[in-house]
Formats: C-alpha cells, structure tokens, sequence
C-alpha cells in the first residue's frame, strides 16, 4: 500500500529495546488501590459506593456524569476505606476525587454477561457495552470510546484507522499487547468497525516492530483488517499524523477526523473493546510500560487501575540510581511526576525513571534562528517566531502565526540546540488565552448583572420620586381643598 | 545630469504629495465614538478603582488620552491588551500585576449581618438580610472591592481563587528555564 | 519556580556551541590553507582578530553587565571575527583586523542586543564598512608565496608586515576581479585580461592573488559538504547563491564572452564559495523556511554577479550578503510553511468524506 509523506518530525533515540523483550506479566495485587474520578476526558465520575461498602471486582463503583465521561469500576473485590482527595498524574500536583479500596486477596468477580457471538451484536449494542465497560482511548488522550463510536457512526466513517504507531521512545506497552494478544485485538477492530460501519480497516504499525507486525498479520488474515508498515517517526502516533501517512488526506484544521470520514483508535482500547464485548468484562487494568535507565528491570506489566506507582517501581526491583525524573508516559509528552504515590489510571501508558543524562536538558541560551525546530515541526508551525512573540506577551501575535494548530508533541523543544523550552511556552500561551476567554465571558455575564442593578436602582429612585410627587400633589390637593372649603366658609 | 536629478525628485514630491492628498480624501475614517466603544470593553461594574466616576468616565478620559490603558485593575492583563489594540498604542505590561484572581469571602463567625456589603455590591453578587450571614455568589464577584472597603467588622475580604484542576495551566517559562 | 517539568523529558544532543565548533572544523583546512599560501603575515592577521573579537565582546558584556562567559563560551564572537579575518587581504595591516574584529562583534553583533538578534552578518558589515573606510588597504592583494618557498616572508618580515605596514617588494598583485575590472577600464577585453590570471585548476587549489582563506574553492566546497552532511546547514541556500551568480553568467558569457566572464570565473573567484557555504547559511541573519533559504541565496547571487559585472567594486559578495540579510524579514513574512489542516493562506481544508 502506498503511504504518504509526512513534514517535519524528528527520530529521537528509541531505547526500546530495553523493555521489548519481556513478557507482559501481572503486578500482585496491591493492599490499597486509588482510583481517580478523572481518569478520562470530560466531568469526573461520580461516586456510588459509601465509605465500608464491600464491592466485586469489575463492580461499577462511579457513575459517568455528564455529556463527556466515563463510568469507572471497581479494579478487585474488597471494602471501600475513603472518599475524598488523592493524589493526581496533573502537572499542578493539585487532588482529585478518588476512591480508596482495600482488597480483600480473593479477586471475585462480579456476574459478567458474556456474549457468544459478539457479531451479532448491532452497532448501538456494541457501543452500550464499550460505554458501560468504562472504556475511554488507551493511547494517552483518554477520551471515552463510546462517544467516539457513536459520534463517528452518524457522521458517516468510511475508514477506521487503528493507532499501533507508539512513536515515543521507551513505551513498548502496544507493542507487547499487540505480540501476545493479536488475536483478541483483532477481534475488537472487528468489533469497532462494526460499531463504526467502517468499510475500510487499517492498523498502522511503525516499523520499528517487526514481531508486533507479524503477528499481527497472522492473526488478520483472511479478514478484512490491513496491517501496513510504516516508517518509524516521531509523532507518526499522532492522530493527525498517522491520518495523513496512510490515507494521503489532512484533518482540516479545528476539525475531526470524521470531517474526512476517518476515526482512530488505539490497539490496546481495541483490546479492552474485546474484553468488555465477548465477556462482559469492563476496563480495569492497562498494560504499563516501566523502564528508563534509572530503572532495574525494565518491562511491561499489566496494571490495575489504582496501583501506586511505587509498587510497580518495586515490581521492577527498584532503581539503579537515583532517578533525575519520573515521568508518566513516554518522554515526548510524558507528565513528570514528584511523587510515586499516584496511581495508574487509564491513560498511564508507560512510567519511566529518567537519569539527567537520558534527559539532556540544560539552561536555555539566546535563539540563533537556526530554524531546526520550524524543520521538525509535522504542522508546519514557526516555533521560534512563536516563542518570541509569547516571550513579550504578545499572546495574540502568536495566534496569528498558528498557536493553535499546534498538537504539543514537543518535537521543536526536543532538537532546539538552545534548549528553549518552545512547548513550554505555547502550553502556557494556551492556558493563559483559555483564562483570557473564561475571564471575558465573566466580565460579559457581571456587566449584564451591574447594568440590571444600576437600571433597578434608577427605577427605585424613580418609584420614589413618583410617590413623593404623587404624596405632595396629594397633599396640594388636599391643602386647596382645606383652603377652599375654608374660603367658603368664610364666604359663608 | 543635475537637471534631470532636480526634476525627477520634483515629480516624484509631487506625485507622493497628490496620493497622499487623494487618500486623505478618500480613505477618510470617519470620527468614530470611541468612547462609547471603549466603555463596551470596559468591566461595567463602576467599581471607581480608577479612580474616574464609573466606567464611562473611566472610558472618556481614555478617549482623551487622559488615562493609561493599564488604569483598570479588575479588568487584568487581557483588558489591558484589547484597550491597546483599540487604542493603536503599545500596552506596556509591565506595570500591570499579574494578578491573581480574587473574589470577596464572607468569615461567618464574624459578620454581622449588617447588610452594608450588599448595598454597595455594583453587580448584585452579595446575598443576604438584615441580621443574617452574607454568602458571596463566585460567578457574579469581579473583585472590585467595594464590599472590603465598608465592612465595619472586616469579615468580608478578598481572597485568592485557589486554582482548580479545570482552570491551572502552565506557567509562563522564566527567561532562562534552569533545569 | 513550579518543580514539575514539562515535557519533552528527551533533548537531542545539540548545542549552540557544538553546532559553532563544527562549522569552525569545516573552516579549518580552507585557513590552514591560507597559512601556507600566505605564511606569517596571514598566521599573525587571524590571531589578532580572533584576540581583538573576544577581548571586545567580553568588553562589552561587562558594560552590558551580562553573562560574559556563557556569551564567549558559544563560540559565535569567535566565529565571526575567524570569518572575517579569511575575508581580509593577508598581508593587511594589523589594525584592520582589529576595527574589523572589533566592529564585528560590537557594532554588528552585541548592540543589536547580542547573539540571535543582529540583522545583519557580523562579519560581512565589518568587511564592507572595512571596504568603505579603507579602501586602499583593502584591496592590497599579494601573489602567493608559500611557507617554505623562498619568496615567502619569514616570522620577522611578517611582523614588520602586519605591525609596520612595510609591503614586500615584488609581491603585490591584484585579485582577478579586480584586474578584470582595471583592464576593462582600459578598453582591454576579456579574452586579453584573463591570460596569465586565471586557470581552473589554479582557482580551484586556490593558489591565487585573494583574501587569506577566501580563495581555496575546493576547501570551502569541502567543508560546506561538511556541515550539510552533519545537518549544520541545509543545501538551499548555498545552492542558490552558485545557481544566482552561474545563471546569468552563462546568459550573459554565451551573449557576449568578451566582457562577460564565464560561469567558472565567477564560481571560482572572490569570495563566492565562502559566503555560499559559511556566510549566507549563518542562521541568525537568513531566512527561516527552506524555499525563503532559496530565495535569499539566489538573490545574494544575483545581486553578486551584477555588482561584479556593473557595479564600482570588483567583488560584490559582501554588499550582496547585507542587502539580502534586510529582505530577510520580509521574505519571513511572506514565505510560511503551510499548517497542516490549512490551504497556504490559512483557511481551513474544506470537510470532504470521500475515501
């Protein structure tokens, strides 16, 4: 099949070899497990359970709230022992809701409904079951998969596209899932592009995988799923960049890829969609890649949703040596973490400790214009005309220039040979003109509200003025009336 | 050789001089009301902070050129920038604090009840009665003030938004990020 | 300062340093060269530029009250004043060097408010303002003597050389630019003037009358391919500066081959090979995008070739250079790469569901 170029990009060391090569093998079952209300894109979930509640496992203990979310489940069986904050995967470091659980050791599972022949499911049904299993994209975005099934089924997809790129460095987790488990994530493509009444079915692999290919093949064949090597890059991963190198077309800017009848998924959710559809088994754990060279034994795990990530770090034996970072996610567009008590959520793809040498940052000097980052930037975006225009806080110039076609995926900030930190500035550059919007519509809304009042107290003070004029005529009228009657009876 | 240069620079004065007269004439932007539209940028809560009779006094002196674009503190950096862009002048930030979102908070244990607050609240976002405890409505609060400056028992103040996981972003980068 | 920090958590490893120590390597066996064809006089000319253009720059950093050994340590203060000391005729006295070295890097670097801020090439103002000032001593070409041939001046008569000003009888020559331009005068044509003055393989070795590191073609064009291969540079804009000044050349030669050079005098002459590979690739003053690369290279060859050809100097490079540094903003302005999900003026592509 014929794949199409892509610009910009650039080929950071790929390090995946150091966890590639082991078998995906469960954590033990930890004594406490956390579990975010936000582990996916849109309204936290809302609790269901009450503080000594006993739960199964797979037991919906969160209700998704809202137009975007997501349900969430209980990871094993055991006794709710908190409600309230815990610790968050977010830069700001700021909590979340969650749900404390202790396990009980027995892993009973709540009755699942399994389905024999998951193909004779309609597309609604299929849709249902992945939204009820909590569900939401495994690749990192996290957005909740049944909305993406249903939104891309009436806008009428021709193409569905699943995501085994994993470009960044380290992460091997779609990798592995994709050498042990072709054949149910084959199935779970089926089933999506049953949901999505996909014609056409592609799985992009980088081909920096050739077992994770192969098997891939093999599992695929004599159905209708295409398993197409593509060149490794960073960010062939991306959405908007795994759309253009297999199909040629480009998602027009502000829109999705159902504009141009493609929609993306990730292999591992592909997985999870097989899980919850033929055994009724909701979304609980996620195959986690832990390596870095902070790290003993790199590897890829699977994870309950909950673990503290100290635990895995100790599954691993532990470091080496101290490490410079620990980051959630591959190092691209990871989240550097400070502590090791957050939990795994959904999203968690990877958790690296990073030595300072792995990392390469150093202080930031002066832009000399090279212009390497405008070459390596896959949208075609002027980062240094951008940062400049940030730095000065000319946030609107940097609009202009196309603040906000940017995807984030850092790859200017990772040639940049002055190590300005470019990504930095246009992650800051947006939140701030987020702010500036959210902060306009107040003033819209408390403008309204001092104009109703400054109107209602001109009306007091007319209301006022009226009945004392309407008293004092009263009066005048009542005084002329005296004086009259009085005249008269002088007359008289 | 002179001649010619003397008279090609002529025609050429001439000739500059004529388009700049035609688009006088005919790119003429009408005088237009700006301080009107300067008022419509303007907050509207005629909180005085300013230190002008309200915000279309604020917007006047504006207009005349009597007042800085960096004269309304609740209005922070992004109306700074849209004043300065209505106005065609460089907004110079560096006055302008990056302030940190406020609004007004009532200390229960120590309010009266005494109803001052909420008569001088310019956007109705103070809620109570005479003898009962006040309750401050985020959403209509600017952080204008007016409610600190008559409590007579300082129950009511201003208080930094602590930022919440939908409205924290990045921070700016310092000028050299040391790592 | 927020302890979390954002991502990338990879850096390829680059610097700016690295990335000046390079192209000082690509530079180093055209000046080596240059020491040998000139000996002494050449050697002394580039030390004291160099001395004058770190001396200078830490001067003024200090009144600046900046940084001063990060801003040395870049290595971009020395670059300049290394280009522009190869730029200079080799036998040229010793303050030429140091105004050159000294105009480089305040006036054309650190007033502009340091390293990435100058408009204009550090290296190619202090020439062209050295051009304008002294116009004698800038044009005072030697023929080469080689370290160890019995011409070439020893380690004293150097001295008396750069620090005295003593020319050495017999030596003085002209570049072939500058003859050309003289016998043209003269009413002498091409066909005459060229005898003697110019022979491919000569221009090509680089063993001619010119400025100190300026005339080993091959050497340049070596350490150009250099730094493309070590992605330093990119091939746009050098390739269009030689495509700038070769196009019009054959044009013009195939019109009239007595008073228009052909192609291989100009590629081979003046400081064309340098300014193509180390001079219009600096980054700071030149475009940002590759087609604005092209169009600045092809431009400062154009503009070379006709100040060459009818313009009052013999070598146009340096005026070249700096009148295309000032379009650069405006060919920025103009030439934007197209943003993904957008047509090149920035609407975005239209929905279309066809697979």
């Amino acid at each position: 099949m014929k794949l199409f170029n892509l610009r910009g990009g650039v080929h950071p060391e790929g390090r995946k070899e150091l966890s590639a090569q082991r078998h995906i093998r469960p954590v033990p079952l930890p004594k406490f497990l956390y579990i975010s209300m936000q582990q996916h894109i849109g309204a936290p979930a809302s609790p269901l359970v009450q503080i000594g509640d006993r739960v199964l496992k797979g037991q919906l203990i969160a209700a998704a709230q809202g137009a975007v979310s997501s349900p969430i489940h209980a990871p094993t069986s055991g006794v709710i022992t908190a409600l309230g904050d815990g610790f968050s995967p977010h830069p700001s470091g700021l909590p979340v809701p969650t749900i404390t659980l202790e396990s009980d050791g027995e892993e009973r599972w709540i009755n699942t409904v399994p389905v024999d022949d998951p193909f004779t499911l309609t597309p609604e049904q299929i849709s249902a079951r992945v939204g009820e299993a909590g569900i939401v994209g495994l690749g990192g975005a996290t957005f909740p998969a049944a909305l993406k099934l249903n939104l891309s089924r009436n806008s009428g997809v021709h193409t569905l596209i699943m995501n085994g790129g994993e470009c960044e460095p380290y992460l091997t987790c779609d990798d592995r899932i994709m050498r042990e488990r072709a054949a149910q994530i084959i199935e779970g493509i089926r089933l999506i592009a049953t949901a999505v009444a996909a014609k056409n079915i592609l799985v992009g692999i980088e081909d920096n995988k050739p077992e994770a290919i192969a098997a891939m093949q093999a599992a695929a064949k004599d159905s209708a799923v295409k398993i197409i090597a593509m060149p490794s890059m960073y960010p062939m991963g991306s959405e908007k960049q795994i759309i253009q190198v297999l199909t040629g077309h480009e998602i027009p800017a502000g829109g999705r890829p159902a504009d141009i009848g493609v929609v993306v998924h990730n292999v591992a959710t592909a997985f999870a969609v097989q899980q919850a559809i033929r055994y009724g088994r909701p979304l609980i754990s996620r195959i986690v890649t832990l390596s870095g060279a902070a790290i003993k034994t790199p590897c890829n795990v699977e994870a309950l949703v909950g673990t503290p990530v100290q635990e895995l770090i100790d599954f691993a034996d532990g470091y080496t040596q101290p490490a410079a970072r620990l980051v959630l996610g591959g190092p691209m567009m990871g989240q550097h973490i400070s502590n090791t008590r957050v939990p795994v959520v959904k999203g968690t793809g990877g958790v690296l400790a990073l030595t300072a040498q792995e990392i390469g940052q150093t202080q930031a000097s002066p832009c000399i214009r090279c212009s390497t980052c405008v070459r390596a930037c896959p949208v075609g975006l002027l980062p240094l005309e951008m940062a400049a225009h940030i730095r000065i806080s000319d946030l609107s110039g940097a609009v202009n220039l196309g603040l906000k076609d940017c995807i984030a995926c850092g790859s200017c900030s990772y040639v940049c040979p002055a190590h300005i930190p470019l990504v930095h500035y246009f992650n800051y550059a947006k939140g701030d003109l987020a702010a500036q919007e959210r902060a306009k519509l107040k003033q819209e809304s408390t403008k309204k509200l001092a104009e109703a009042r400054t109107e209602r107290i001109a009306k007091i003070a007319r209301d006022r003025a009226e009945a004392a004029a309407k008293r004092k005529a009263a009066r005048e009228a009542k005084e002329r009336a005296a004086a009259a009657a009085k005249a008269a009876t002088e007359v008289a | 050789m002179l001649l010619s240069a003397v008279i090609s620079l002529t025609m050429l004065g001439i000739i500059l001089g004529l388009l700049l007269g035609l688009a006088a004439r005919f790119l003429k932007v009408e005088g237009n009301p700006l301080a009107a539209e300067l008022e419509q940028l303007l907050p509207g809560a005629q909180c005085g902070q300013c230190g002008f009779p309200g915000c279309a006094g604020a917007a006047q002196a504006l207009a005349s050129g009597t007042a800085t674009v960096t004269l309304c503190p609740p209005g922070g950096r992004a109306l700074v920038q849209a004043l300065a862009a209505k106005l065609g002048v460089d907004a110079d930030l560096s006055g302008v604090k990056e302030s940190v979102p406020m609004l007004a908070e009532v200390k229960e244990e120590i309010c009266i009840g005494c109803t001052r607050c909420f008569k001088v609240c310019p956007t109705d976002a103070i809620m109570g009665a005479a003898q009962q405890i006040h309750v401050v409505f985020r959403e209509a609060c600017t952080a204008c003030g007016k409610c600190e400056a008559v409590c007579p028992t300082e129950s009511i103040k201003l208080q930094p938004v602590p930022p919440t996981l939908q409205s924290w972003y990045w921070h700016k980068p310092s000028a050299a990020e040391a790592i | 300062m927020n302890p979390i920090a954002h991502s990338p958590h990879a850096h390829a490893t680059v610097s700016i340093s690295k990335i000046m120590l390079t192209v000082m390597l690509a530079l180093t066996p055209a000046t080596l060269f240059g020491f040998w064809l000139y000996g002494w006089p050449a050697i002394n000319l580039w030390v004291i530029s160099l001395l004058s253009a770190i001396i200078g720059e830490a001067f003024v950093l200090r009144l600046q009250n900046r940084a001063i050994r990060p801003a040395l340590l870049d290595g971009s203060g020395i670059l300049t004043a290394w280009l522009l000391a190869i730029s200079l005729p080799p036998f040229a006295p010793w303050w030429i060097a140091i105004l050159g070295s000294l105009f480089a890097v305040i006036i054309g670097k650190q007033i502009f408010g340091g390293l990435g801020q100058n408009v204009f090439n550090p290296a190619m103002a202090a020439r062209v303002m050295l051009l304008i000032s002294f116009p004698l001593e800038m044009t005072a070409w030697v023929t080469p003597a080689p370290l160890g041939s019995a011409s070439a001046p020893g380690l004293l008569e150097s001295l008396r050389v750069t620090f005295l000003s003593q020319p050495l009888d017999g030596m003085a020559s002209a570049s072939l630019l500058g003859h050309v331009k003289t016998e043209f005068t003269r009413g002498v044509g091409l066909d005459q003037a060229l005898i003697g003055y110019f022979t491919p393989m000569d221009a090509l070795w680089g063993s001619r009358a010119g400025s100190l590191g300026e005339t080993a073609a091959l050497f340049l064009l070596a350490g150009g391919l250099f730094l493309i291969a070590r992605r330093i540079i990119t091939w746009h804009a050098p390739v269009a500066m030689l495509l700038g000044v070769a196009l019009p050349a054959l044009l013009f030669n195939a019109l009239d081959a007595n008073h228009y050079a052909d192609p291989l005098v100009h590629l081979l002459s003046g400081g064309l090979m340098l300014a193509a590979f180390f001079i219009i690739t600096d980054p700071v003053t030149s475009p940002n995008t590759a087609l604005g690369q092209f169009i600045f290279g092809l431009g400062c060859g154009l503009l070379t070739w006709i100040i060459r050809t009818w313009g009052g100097y013999p070598e146009g490079v340096a005026f070249a250079v700096l009148l295309m540094n000032s379009a650069t903003p405006l060919i920025d302005q103009y030439i934007k790469p197209r943003i993904y999900g957008r047509d090149r003026k920035g609407t975005p592509l239209p929905v279309s569901k066809e697979s």
